[in-house]
């Protein structure tokens, strides 16, 4: 809802604050980091002024591509299993009483906002060898002796899902609470079993839905930097990690700078690719 | 799905996501300084220590004033934006909107590296007070869209009425708009202050290198060794974040907050 178009340059007044904060403290250093990916690297500084396209050269490397190639595939692995186990999750929760929701809810925020530190810290603990899972696995006498988890592919991949998945399903809860369950009802009645209900009524009418939620947990899991650097080996790091390595501890701004350029430019085409579908679900109702 | 299916797998994520938690509680109150779960023992000295270490205490205090500080100027930014995009037709206007939005759904590395070169180029690098610029701006997206909420939930016809009546802009604003909107300012807050108080690759690019906030502390105590401290202090955080958001969710609607429109129950 908005009301007329501003009258004269005084009803402009109230936003030239939040604009100018907006500009100077966001744009003005997304420019700069641009800016600086096209520079030089100063071992004694931050970075020397210059415009040279090294920095981006170095992209066609068989390590970088590497790390690009791991970092995409594991975001999107996260992504995956996050989304099938919120979708028909975030669909009962929706189904729940109101009030018990609530609660859901509640628990559902604490853990997304959960530090990443934390996260990290939490699982090397559940798979470290003195106060881990193998320890209640002992103790229920499956295994002999109790083992480290971690490093391994297995840890990070566990705790990127525990952390996408408060995420994916605060993204699916708005559009599956608006879902009429009465297409279930019918299937139903017609002598569809619920699981295949769900399956063939559910899924189809929601494929805008689970495609731009797939898009998001991908771009979500695509910024994960300190998980794998918690719980993996260096050949785990992703694309994230490599940024702030080489931003704080090699001192290289500038290509770290345009790797930060590159992931830019994934996440837009992406989340362009999201609204997209989301455009083309609009036409159609 | 059966009842009881639909109650396993609920239960299964539930435990999902507690599951880390409670390894967390138990490690913290183990008697000795060593992380063994089950615990030995029972001892909350390693909550005391939050509070009596010198170092453990200033990387709160850092905090508790870093999520205020960001909280509030979010607000500051969010409040008005949004206003204005609600009672002013200015399409243009919604690339702020837009500006707002942007540091939250890109990777946060991207934002923290933005920052660390503005700041390195601007000469503040490691001011203290960068942070609290930073989180205000990496997290205006929150308050923005609570009070965006907020702003088209608001009756037209009640501000109509009161200018109607005489009422001037600002007392319409002051008597009328702001007490509708207040809940979602304060959830705005809310959500701001329990993500800055976690937040670390920002707060750490900012002013990593001469200020310890209490994730920076936890990470820089994580490749010296564990102590039972670093899990008190986790759990503490959880205790905080499940506090507020249940206080949000007493004073406000939070599944509508959330995006869930219906109003009541659905079958």
């Amino acid at each position: 809802m908005s009301g007329p178009a501003p009258q004269s340059v005084k009803d402009y007044g109230p936003l030239l604050y939040p604009a100018l904060m907006l500009l100077v403290f966001f744009a003005i250093p997304f420019g700069i980091m641009i800016a600086v990916s096209f520079f030089q690297r100063d071992p004694a500084g931050f970075y020397s002024v210059d415009f040279v396209f090294s920095n981006y050269e170095r992209f066609i490397s068989s390590f970088f591509g590497k790390v690009l190639s791991f970092s995409i595939a594991l975001a999107v692995l996260v992504s995956i299993i996050c989304t099938v186990i919120s979708f028909p999750f975030t669909y009962l929760l929706t189904r729940l009483k109101r009030r018990t929701q609530v609660y859901w809810l509640v628990g559902i925020l604490s853990v997304l906002s959960l530090s990443e530190v934390i996260i990290g810290f939490s699982w090397s603990s559940l798979f470290s060898k003195t106060a881990g899972l193998t320890n209640i696995l002992v103790s229920l006498g499956i295994m002999d002796s109790p083992t480290s988890l971690y490093p391994s592919f297995g840890a990070v991949l566990t705790a990127m899902v525990y952390q996408a998945l408060p995420y994916t399903i605060l993204v699916l809860y708005p559009s599956l609470a608006r879902f009429d369950s009465s297409y279930l009802e019918a299937a139903k009645t017609m002598g569809a079993s619920p699981v295949r209900a769900f399956m063939n009524v559910m899924v189809p009418v929601q494929r805008n839905t689970l495609i731009a939620t797939l898009i998001m947990v991908f771009v979500f899991a695509l910024g994960s930097y300190l998980l794998p650097q918690i719980l993996g080996r260096p050949q785990h790091w992703t694309l994230s990690v490599l940024i702030t390595d080489q931003a704080i501890y090699q001192s290289n701004m500038p290509f770290a700078a345009a790797m930060a350029v590159f992931l830019v430019l994934i996440s837009l085409a992406l989340i362009g690719l999201t609204l997209l579908v989301g455009r083309e679900e609009k036409v159609k109702t | 799905m059966s009842r009881f299916g639909t109650y396993l797998f609920l239960g299964a994520v539930a435990l999902f996501l507690l599951l880390p938690l409670i390894v967390v509680l138990g490690v913290s109150v183990n008697e000795k300084q060593s992380l063994t779960f089950p615990p030995e023992g029972f001892s909350l000295v390693w909550y005391g220590q939050i509070f009596t270490d010198p170092e453990w205490r200033s990387a709160l205090f850092n905090s508790l004033i870093l999520a205020s500080g960001s909280a509030i100027l979010a607000i500051s930014i969010a409040l008005p934006l949004s206003w204005f995009l609600w009672r002013w037709y200015a399409p243009w206007a919604n690339i702020f909107r837009l500006l707002g939005v942007a540091p939250f759904i890109l990777p946060p590395v991207i934002t923290a590296l933005g920052f660390l070169t503005f700041w390195a180029t601007s000469g503040f690098y490691g001011e203290p007070w960068t942070a609290i610029v930073s989180h205000g701006i990496f997290f205006v997206t929150l308050p923005l869209v609570t009070t965006t909420l907020g702003f088209t939930s608001i009756d037209k016809s009640v501000v109509e009425a009161a200018s109607t009546l005489g009422a001037s802009e600002m007392t319409t604003f002051r008597t009328v708009i702001f007490p509708l909107i207040l809940p979602y300012v304060i959830s705005g807050f809310a959500f701001t202050f329990v993500l800055s108080l976690n937040e670390y690759i920002v707060a750490y690019m900012s002013v990593g290198f001469t200020m310890e906030t209490l994730p920076i502390k936890i990470f820089n105590a994580l490749r010296y060794g564990y102590t039972p401290t670093m899990a008190s202090v986790s759990f503490l955080f959880v205790a905080v974040a499940a506090l507020i958001f249940a206080v949000v969710a007493r004073f406000g609607d939070l599944p509508k907050l959330l995006g869930n429109h219906s109003g009541e129950d659905v079958k």
